[in-house]
């Protein structure tokens, strides 16, 4: 138990996916202009990276680990050069998935996510989440924890984003430096804020 | 073959698509595209140059492929089209590393697989080349590869010469430790130092460049002008 607790801080906070990993920078950039907008991305962006991680981690352990195929009776093939694809697939046909459901079951949060889900399947943040699984060769529980802590860190990081950006539009900044400068300038600063939680150990 | 290749290498529109996305349509410090998984591998020259390498083959050589096929592809499927091209190449470059330059694709760990979703790449794809001929598409995924290249390898001097004074593994500035003068700077080694140096890059650019600069939503004004604060 302790070592999910572990893994979970670590993959919020010490290793965020957006602020130790770059990863999903341009829609970090470019959706955090409002708090409102920022946030509805974040929890997509959490409920997708919460099923794809350990859908992607059962789809690597049962077909395209060395040996997988044994259960079949095929053994000594490695498939696991295609991962890259299998994990681009799976993330693309889950998000159409959760978006028919949606749209369906729950059309208020439809209406809520719909415009950021398209966007999430070329989220770097995504791929990375599953490719991080698989380097680090997770085992299913672990793999579910890191899905939800990654993602909870990405929302976290783009909404305390949109909150310094929503209050810097006041400031007086030079003309060259204004909106994206600025903006680069800040993350990095709120990256070193992150970088501080680096000394936990649990 | 070579004397349409000339003939179209020196054309005015080959030229522009190959050099305008350096410095007047960067790719990054414009369209803020592409900033995604790449920066986290420039903390060393060595590692930023084969990615570099690795991202302007793999949108070379996608817009050609997207852009021979463009009059084939339905548009309700395009994007699983051109993910699944991008995705191909990805995995030759990813294990041509692994054969060949393993200690760098360790290094380069899930960055290489990251290209897959590289805003440049399908940028380019569903931008350019799924209405230009084929030719001109290679060139344009070269130059917008090229202006990826440059901040890329402008970022991973200032951090690895800072950082450990050293380029490309060789030494630029003596360490103390070593009994010279320099003591690195180790926070060019950390995350943070790329978002400074990139902030700093556009605030260049900008300042080069003014007409790149953003509007200003809110201006501050000295109330004794008396013009009140509206924008």
């Amino acid at each position: 138990m302790e070592a999910y607790i572990s893994l979970f801080v670590k993959a919020v906070f010490i290793e965020n996916l957006a602020l130790s990993f770059f990863l999903g920078m341009c829609t970090f950039i470019a959706v955090s202009k409002k708090i409102s907008t920022a946030m509805g991305l974040g929890i997509a962006v959490m409920v997708v990276q919460a099923i794809t991680v350990p859908a992607n981690n059962v789809v690597y352990h049962a077909l395209l680990k060395e040996d997988a195929l044994s259960w079949m009776g095929i053994t000594g093939v490695d498939l696991s050069f295609l991962a890259l694809l299998s994990c681009i697939g799976m993330i693309a046909a889950l998000v159409q998935i959760l978006e028919m459901i949606l749209d369906k079951f729950f059309p208020a949060l439809y209406f809520a996510l719909g415009v950021f889900l398209p966007l999430i399947t070329v989220n770097c943040a995504i791929l990375g989440g599953s490719l991080f699984m698989i380097e680090r060769d997770y085992n299913f529980g672990e793999s579910v924890t890191y899905g939800v802590g990654s993602g909870l860190g990405w929302a976290l990081a783009i909404t305390v984003m949109a909150g310094v950006r929503e209050k810097l539009k006041y400031s007086d900044i030079p003309a060259g430096l204004q909106g994206l400068g600025i903006t680069f300038i800040t993350a990095g600063l709120m990256s070193l804020g992150f970088m501080a939680f680096s000394g936990i150990q649990l | 073959m070579s004397a349409i290749l000339n003939d179209s290498i020196l054309n005015d529109e080959t030229k522009k698509v190959l050099t305008a996305p350096l410095v007047n349509d960067n790719p990054i410090t414009l369209q803020v595209l592409g900033i995604c998984s790449a920066l986290a591998v420039t903390s060393q020259m060595s590692t930023s140059l084969i990615m570099a390498l690795a991202l302007t083959l793999v949108t070379a050589f996608s817009s050609a492929a997207i852009s021979a096929i463009r009059n084939h592809i339905p548009s309700s499927i395009r994007i699983i089209v051109q993910m699944t091209i991008i995705a191909s190449l990805v995995i030759v470059v990813d294990q041509v590393l692994k054969a060949f330059a393993y200690d760098v694709s360790k290094q380069l760990s899930v960055f290489v697989g990251l290209i897959i979703t590289n805003c440049i790449v399908m940028g380019r794809a569903e931008g350019y080349a799924m209405k230009n001929p084929p030719l001109e598409s290679f060139m344009d995924g070269i130059g917008n590869g090229l202006g990826y290249s440059l901040i890329l390898v402008i970022v991973a001097f200032f951090r690895e010469t800072l950082g450990s004074g050293k380029l490309l593994g060789i030494e630029v500035f003596k360490l103390t430790k070593d009994g010279g003068w320099y003591d690195p700077n180790g926070l060019m080694l950390l995350p943070p130092s790329a978002f400074f140096i990139i902030g700093l890059i556009i605030w260049g650019v900008r300042q080069w460049k003014p007409a790149q600069a953003e509007k200003v939503e809110f201006k501050i004004m000295s109330i004794s002008h008396g013009e009140g604060g509206h924008h």
